[in-house]
């Protein structure tokens, strides 16, 4: 049967047919805003690959200083370093995305007035940089 | 200022189209005419066969959206000056079943919006002579924001889940869910976080963020339904640390 034919048939005053449209594999490329989404979901892989990562050196630093120093000179390869690099700007993008997302989350009232977006956003780079500091400074101190 | 620009209209009669095409129509450009008139130019002057929905023509009924060049748009508030030189495309809303034209079925909004109870419940209502339910402006303040959505859909037509999980309870439900649960008056935020907290309803969301940057009334569904997983998360926290305590 033709699908004109199928429609005469089931096209009445009350029976009406809606088209359904379906919804293509690719809809996260046709919109900006859909990919740049995409994208930030997708990054939670390199903070997955990080997380793989130390726990790889905490192996490495349980079984020993020789192996120890062999994961350490591994990280020094090129690929390492490459792949390194790449998840780092990944994470990097997914941490401030995220930041940039703490406001709409969360609302905080000081005295029955809500904080403004900036500071709930701005307290988490603050935070961030805090920590940077204290483990840039366990590390040096280590050196 | 060109003397007309094209609008590439969707186009679906289902007596006699298999699925929708696009038709398009030379309109007189004005500067103060927005999608929503060349619209009515179109149905008055040269087709009356076009269908569209419209009713207030000032972005308070909510009932003229329409995907406009890929966007869900009020029409009413989308000036032809902003899409020069033209072609327009206007589409139905996105992820709603076609009935004709520019018409979308809402039926299975209308549905999900009762779901979550948009109303005041409480477990004692009082006598009307001890009066009205008093409220400082702090309190309105906390969900007033949440209280002016239109229902236009434009936030479902914006937001893939709505898409692809069709049980997915929606953007505009679960802001006005969040609308009553953060009023003062209203003591039913258990019961809706019941309703809400599976997999159709907030944990459906993934915050693409979409639903707040199209709204025309500036809600922040995303806002709404993010502070309520916030809510849900600390609410099974704590049956969790004291089962004791809640109610």
């Amino acid at each position: 049967m033709s699908p004109m034919s199928n429609l005469a048939h089931h096209h009445t005053a009350y029976h009406p047919r809606w088209y359904r449209r379906r919804m293509s594999v690719w809809w996260w490329l046709k919109d900006r805003a859909y990919m740049k989404f995409v994208v930030r979901e997708l990054t939670s892989v390199f903070v997955a690959y990080f997380a793989v990562l130390f726990l790889w050196q905490i192996r490495a630093v349980t079984q020993g200083p020789d192996a120890y120093a062999q994961f350490m000179g591994r990280l020094k390869t090129p690929l390492f370093l490459t792949a390194n690099i790449v998840a780092f700007l990944f994470v990097l993008y997914h941490t401030i995305t995220w930041f940039n997302l703490t406001p709409t989350a969360m609302v905080v009232r000081v005295r029955g007035k809500r904080v403004p977006d900036t500071i709930v956003a701005g307290s988490n780079y603050v935070a961030w940089l805090i920590v940077s500091i204290i483990v840039a400074w366990i590390f040096t101190r280590g050196i | 200022m060109p003397p007309t620009i094209a609008l590439d209209v969707i186009r679906y009669r289902p007596e006699q189209d298999a699925e929708p095409a696009f038709q398009t129509y030379e309109v007189p450009f004005r500067d103060d005419w927005v999608v929503l008139d060349a619209l009515n130019y179109i149905k008055d002057r040269l087709d009356g066969s076009l269908s569209f929905r419209w009713s207030c023509r000032m972005g308070v009924c909510g009932s003229c959206g329409m995907m406009v060049n890929g966007k869900p748009k009020l029409t009413c508030a989308a000036f032809l000056s902003d899409y020069l030189p033209g072609p327009v495309r206007v589409e139905p809303l996105n992820y709603f079943p076609i009935m004709r034209d520019l018409i979308v079925d809402i039926t299975d909004f209308m549905r999900k919006l009762t779901k979550v109870k948009p109303w005041i419940i409480r477990d004692q209502v009082w006598p009307l002579e001890e009066g009205e339910y008093r409220q400082t402006p702090e309190q309105l303040d906390t969900y007033k924001q949440f209280s002016q959505c239109i229902n236009c859909m434009l936030c479902y037509a914006a937001c893939p889940i709505v898409g692809l999980e069709p049980e997915f309870v929606g953007p505009a439900a679960i802001a006005l869910a969040q609308r009553y649960n953060l009023d003062s008056r209203d003591e039913a935020a258990g019961e809706r976080l019941k309703i809400l907290s599976d997999h159709a309803g907030i944990w459906g969301c993934t915050f693409v963020g979409e639903c707040t940057q199209v709204c025309p009334k500036h809600v922040d569904p995303a806002g709404a339904i993010q502070q309520f997983k916030l809510t849900a998360a600390l609410d099974a926290l704590k049956s969790f640390l004291v089962p004791w305590g809640t109610r």
